[in-house]
């Protein structure tokens, strides 16, 4: 593929709103995951709560999409100056050459949760002030995050469970590529709901702690909420040596099982092959991995099965899943930016919470940061339904 | 539709090569039966979708199987079939403005109860790819699935996505763009009153399976209409039925361009080459 420049980025999460306090806890090996006090939820497990978003107000023009999920993209959006390059990309490029592509798992379902508390006792009718196509539609985030910058491109919500918004990365470049478009925004928002929580918690797969990937007494994931955002350009003729470029994306399907990984990550290393195929690179140009090390027993060990095939067991690899809980459909989105973040500044960050990592995993799991120049980076996204995704960063020099 | 040329916002256009259609919706039971419907030579009378059976999938995730799943996989498989393909070489495009009503309803109806204790298939039948795990798991396809939203412009989005892929890539993809209905009272704020799905096998190059070319382009221009009223009423219920002009415009067997709804502020202009199936 052509590289593609992440021209701009920010990211909120547990972990910190914007990249500077996001880099600040990654230094500090600080986890944001605190015991669950969400909602009236009474389950005994840990969550990555953003509590900014409850103090945001939606702008009077786009308060039908007043739901959390919008308000922690607002918020999102707002950091780094985010809002401020998409509108000189505007000014750039005109509002009908930029795309949008979001993604997210729920969107604004927890709208809905709360209004089926309200249901009228005679009729059984939603409640008059719940507004189904702005906030529960999975549509919703890719909507208002098109219609706050007032861009006219094509736009899209991505939606394949936790792969969702490393997914908008190869309908971006895709699209980058037709010539429809000139730069893309993309990203991902997924925020805290009782369909998750009751969700994973009836798989058996929330953890009674805070998540503890690669861990030989990991027990589950910690279910958390970010959003993250890029603004994706063609590379320019000078770029800064420390510019992030897009290199590689791989996707694959498992055709397996709907909420278990391949067993051997057969799709997941597909889906690394894919991404190392397209960048042109080989195994061994990759300096760090962020796993997608979700705590959960299948999955890190059918993702260590695919690494190791791929890498061996050499290549210093960590899940940031420990600090940030597994944003679900934001994960992939989030995971991109602390890989840029990583290039940028030389920091392979320490997995979080892990005490003891499981021998029979062989992978070179960093428990401590690592600071040293890297020049390439792998990030994985797997999702439910057996959706893989990979994406190659590497620094423009 | 219209024989004449129309004036486009965004000056790309992007070309595909149409090799299987499927189709399934209200009276829509396969695409050859269909075809007279939407051009007229048989009036239309909606009568409810019927949906068959999942027999592909094992028997487990057959048990599991909600409309949307069903409706999904047997319209893919009729595309692939008609356009002679491997299902498991095809790379997917799913999209759907909505996921399976029921369980969302059912969900949020437990959540709001004093029994939150959803059910682990519940769970993972709620994500918006559950119907592209479920058709990959029965075709064995290992190959990348793209799974959309985009509320009503769901099937121009989806179009987009996979005319990018067959350009871009240069590789043969099936979009499948499908919708069910909402039980109350969700069906009261979101009025898709049944099922419909149209799957399309899109390739880079002609092959003896071509039925069409057709070749994309951004528009401002106004969407085309259905002339049936009863086609016209299913078109503006269903999201996926937005793609309804394509269809009848390639059953017509003649060039026309179609203009198809897309979002509030742009819209998608469609050129419409009929090309003669080569004998075998």
């Amino acid at each position: 593929m052509k590289p593609l420049l992440l021209s701009h980025f920010t990211v909120t999460s547990a972990i910190g709103c914007g990249v500077q306090q996001t880099l600040a806890s990654m230094r500090e090996q600080r986890s944001g995951l605190t015991p669950c006090n969400f909602d009236t939820v009474d389950l005994p497990t840990f969550i990555g709560g953003v509590s900014a978003v409850d103090t945001i107000q939606m702008p009077d023009r786009l308060a039908d999409f007043d739901c959390r999920n919008n308000r922690l993209a607002q918020l999102g959006l707002e950091q780094d100056g985010f809002a401020d390059a998409v509108k000189a990309a505007v000014a750039k490029y005109g509002a009908s050459r930029i795309g949008v592509f979001m993604g997210t798992s729920t969107s604004g379902i927890l709208q809905t949760e709360l209004a089926y508390r309200r249901l009228d006792p005679v009729t059984g009718a939603l409640p008059s002030d719940f507004v189904y196509d702005k906030t529960q539609n999975t549509f919703s985030v890719a909507d208002f995050t098109r219609q706050y910058f007032g861009l006219k491109g094509p736009a899209v919500a991505i939606s394949s469970a936790c792969s969702s918004s490393a997914k908008v990365f190869g309908s971006a470049r895709r699209m980058i590529e037709t010539g429809l478009i000139d730069a893309a925004v993309v990203g991902g928002v997924d925020t805290l709901c009782l369909t998750t929580l009751y969700g994973f918690n009836s798989l058996g797969l929330l953890s009674t702690q805070a998540c503890r990937p690669f861990d030989i007494g990991r027990d589950g994931i910690s279910v958390g909420e970010a959003a993250a955002f890029a603004l994706l350009e063609r590379v320019p003729d000078n770029s800064a040596s420390d510019a992030v470029l897009l290199l590689g994306i791989g996707e694959s399907s498992d055709a397996y099982h709907m909420s278990s990984p391949h067993p051997e990550g057969l799709g997941a290393r597909m889906a690394m092959e894919g991404a190392l195929k397209m960048a042109g690179l080989e195994a061994r140009d990759i300096d760090y991995i962020n796993l997608h090390g979700t705590a959960t027993q299948s999955n890190d060990a059918a993702e260590s099965k695919a690494v190791n095939a791929v890498f061996g067991n050499k290549t210093p690899s960590s899940s940031t899943k420990g600090g940030t809980g597994h944003t679900l459909g934001a994960a992939g989105g989030v995971e991109a930016v602390i890989s840029a973040l990583a290039l940028q500044h030389g920091l392979m960050p320490a997995g979080l919470n892990t005490r003891e990592l499981d021998p029979a995993l062989g992978v070179n799991y960093l428990l401590e940061n690592r600071e040293q120049k890297i020049s390439r980076v792998l990030s994985n996204s797997f999702g439910f339904g057996g959706t893989n995704c990979s994406l190659v960063f590497g620094r423009a020099n | 539709m219209s024989e004449s040329s129309i004036n486009n916002s965004n000056p790309v256009t992007l070309s595909a090569y149409i090799e299987g259609i499927g189709l399934i919706g209200p009276s829509f039971n396969d695409w050859p039966s269909s075809q007279p419907l939407l051009t007229g030579k048989q009036p239309y009378q909606p009568s409810k979708t019927v949906l068959p059976p999942p027999l592909l999938l094992p028997a487990a995730e057959r048990r599991r199987s909600s409309d949307i799943i069903k409706l999904s996989l047997a319209i893919m498989v009729e595309a692939m079939n008609a356009a002679e393909v491997d299902a498991a070489s095809l790379p997917s495009v799913f999209t759907l403005s909505n996921g399976d009503g029921y369980n969302c309803h059912a969900i949020n109806a437990m959540l709001a109860s004093d029994d939150r204790q959803i059910s682990p298939t519940r769970f993972h039948n709620s994500v918006h790819n559950a119907a592209a795990g479920y058709c990959s798991i029965a075709t064995g396809a290992m190959t990348p699935s793209s799974v959309l939203c985009a509320h009503d412009a769901s099937f121009g989005a989806g179009l987009l996505e996979a005319m990018s892929q067959v350009n871009v890539d240069q590789t043969r993809c099936v979009l499948v763009a499908t919708d069910t209905n909402y039980p109350e009272p969700m069906y009261s704020v979101r009025k898709i009153y049944d099922s419909l799905g149209i799957a399309l096998v899109l390739a880079p190059e002609p092959s003896p399976q071509t039925l069409a070319k057709i070749t994309l382009s951004i528009t401002d221009a106004v969407a085309d209409q259905l002339p049936d009223a009863a086609l016209e009423a299913i078109r503006l219920s269903i999201p996926a039925a937005r793609g309804l002009p394509l269809l009848a415009a390639i059953a017509l067997g003649k060039p026309v361009s179609v203009v198809l709804d897309y979002l509030d502020d742009s819209r998608l202009a469609l050129t419409v080459e009929p090309i003669e199936r080569q004998p075998c």
